[in-house]
């Protein structure tokens, strides 16, 4: 438990433990509200906020933003007085220490250098994710469950969402701040930091495990080709199934947000696939090229 | 309560106060629009949007830990010089010289912090009450926005203080830039445009090759001047958007 407390106790990794315990309650309060609507909605009641009429914002709402302005200072002056902000030792570019973690708020990105080399996970996916999160109004057109917490009416939209943000975000995270030490290896929270652990791992590339070297023209093509294949076949089969099912979305869903909904979402679950393929098949490429590898 | 009356009565509070205060609704509407900060709020608001079960305060809460790291920020700033040679210094004596300066200095961290951690969650429950939806899709790309730039506020904080968590975590933070394809010195395609480490985008952010005197200076200029100048203007539209498209959202809008 040594490494673990010192790990949970430095300074900026109590702001950790802070987001960890709110993210978790905040969580549970707004799908505790969402079961709570639809379990209205399904007995022919009104939701929460509904048939609601108009208050003064003197004072009732200024009276609350009072209150919750004031609990908020007396944490933060709290958390200060107790926790002093930490100071190490003077800058010194010649003295790199290991692991050397970017600030927690970008361990996620951190993370995903295991899974993809730098610019995928540094460059092209951070973009991605404010392209994406951007595009989200524009591409989620269901008109339901505007202006109130719901399950049922925004299933997908919101399974979607959580799965990004609490397990690709939130836990990445997580893992970037307790979980890696020394060579970004794996770390229990109750193990010693061991700082000449070498792993051995025989990663291969994809292609080498049906015995097709990565770097020749045929490992090339067909390492293209898989990645080719997830997107198109990802774009096509989804429109193939729903031209012949017709909901209701897909109809009101012109091209251009389906192509990009479909392309953000299995950019998406790239992630995870390639964390598995690493993982587990030990996998480090799918697609060796001159220029990059995926 | 005399005393009360009485200040109420001088020539200072009148002067301040254009009016005394009789609980009316005329009265609860004129102090809202007869202050400028008040009235950033509406008059009256659905009563939805006063609970805190709706929307947890968050957007509020945000704005209100900028707010404190713009005051000890200003503060800080007396006591900090942005050189090689003096930062880290500065920040030694904050904590050790200045009177209450380690207090100042954890609040402006833990603060930065929590805003963070604060404005993922109030994005989260936009996003889990629907309220992006129409007619409020612009406003949510204002938020990304705001998002961005309240992370890059806390990044180019962190590379302050010139010791060795902030070196090296900004070290790993720009080393991803150099992956940019066509324009960082690793990134693909970029051998075909005679990128180097001394030419790329690595190099225009930190101003140099390494994290050096310029890195500090710039992370300076951006922390202290222009993140925060860009987020108060689109905090404005942002504020102004939440009205605009009609209020707090609710189960009728
Ligand atoms: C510096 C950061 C931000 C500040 C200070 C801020 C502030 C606020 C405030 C005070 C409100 C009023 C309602 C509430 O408190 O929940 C609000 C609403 C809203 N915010 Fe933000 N916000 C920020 C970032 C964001 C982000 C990151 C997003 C989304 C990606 C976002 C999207 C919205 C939307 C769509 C509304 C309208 C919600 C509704 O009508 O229910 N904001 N914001």
């Amino acid at each position: 438990m040594g490494p673990f407390i010192e790990i949970i106790s430095k300074p900026d990794n109590i702001a950790i433990v802070v987001m960890i315990l709110m993210v978790l309650f905040f969580t549970a309060w707004a799908f505790l509200q969402a079961f709570r609507n639809d379990a209205s909605r399904k007995n022919g009641e009104l939701i929460e906020g509904e048939g609601n009429g108009k208050v003064d914002t003197w004072k009732p709402l200024v009276r609350i933003e009072l209150i919750v302005a004031l609990v908020v200072f007396i944490g933060l002056t709290f958390w200060s007085l107790v926790v002093d902000a930490p100071l190490e030792e003077l800058a010194n570019p010649t003295l790199t220490p290991n692991p050397a973690k970017a600030p927690w708020y970008f361990l996620g990105l951190q993370e995903m250098l295991v899974y993809f080399d730098p610019w995928i996970a540094g460059v092209v996916l951070p973009t991605l994710i404010i392209i994406g999160l951007i595009a989200i109004p524009y591409i989620d057109i269901n008109p339901k469950g505007n202006g109130y917490y719901t399950f049922s009416e925004r299933k997908w939209a919101i399974l979607i969402f959580c799965f990004g943000f609490l397990f690709l975000w939130i836990l990445l995270i997580v893992i970037g701040v307790f979980f890696r030490g020394p060579g970004w290896l794996w770390f229990w929270p109750w193990e010693e930091w061991d700082h000449h652990r070498v792993v051995y791992e025989g990663t291969a590339d994809l292609t080498n495990l049906v015995g097709i070297d990565s770097r020749s023209g045929w490992g090339f093509f067909i390492g293209g080709g898989v990645v080719t294949m997830y997107y198109a076949l990802g774009m096509i089969l989804p429109y193939v199934y729903w031209r012949k099912k017709k909901p209701e979305f897909f109809e009101n869903l012109g091209m251009v947000p389906y192509v990009t909904v479909t392309f953000l979402f299995w950019t998406m679950l790239a992630l995870p696939i390639k964390m598995f393929l690493r993982l587990v098949l030990m996998v480090k490429y799918v697609w060796v090229t001159p220029w990059f590898n995926i | 309560m005399k005393m009360f009356d009485n200040i109420k009565q001088s020539l200072i509070w009148k002067s301040m106060f254009r009016r005394d205060y009789k609980d009316t609704p005329r009265n609860r509407a004129l102090a809202i629009f007869g202050n400028v900060f008040m009235h950033l709020h509406p008059v009256k608001v659905r009563e939805g949007a006063v609970k805190l079960r709706y929307t947890w305060g968050m957007g509020g809460i945000s704005l209100f830990s900028f707010i404190i790291l713009t005051v000890t920020g200003f503060l800080l700033m007396f006591y900090y010089r942005p050189s090689v040679d003096q930062a880290y210094w500065d920040i030694k004596d904050l904590e050790f010289q200045v009177p209450y300066g380690i207090f100042l200095r954890s609040l402006h961290r833990w603060a930065g912090h929590f805003m963070v951690i604060v404005v993922w969650l109030h994005m989260f429950r936009v996003f889990m009450t629907g309220s992006y939806k129409s007619p409020r899709q612009f406003n949510w790309a204002i938020g990304v926005i705001l998002l961005v730039l309240t992370m890059l506020l806390s990044f180019t904080g962190y590379l302050l203080p010139w010791d060795q968590l902030g070196l090296w975590a900004i070290e790993v933070g720009t080393n991803m830039a150099a992956g940019t394809p066509l324009l960082g010195f690793e990134g693909p395609f970029s051998e075909y445009l005679g990128i180097t480490p001394y030419n790329d985008v690595r190099f225009a952010i930190l101003g140099g090759s390494t994290v050096g005197g310029n890195a500090l200076l710039r992370s300076y200029v951006w922390h202290c001047v222009a993140l925060p100048l860009v987020a108060v203007v689109l905090m404005a539209v942002h504020f102004w958007r939440v009205r605009k498209d009609g209020g707090i959202s609710g189960p009728h809008s």
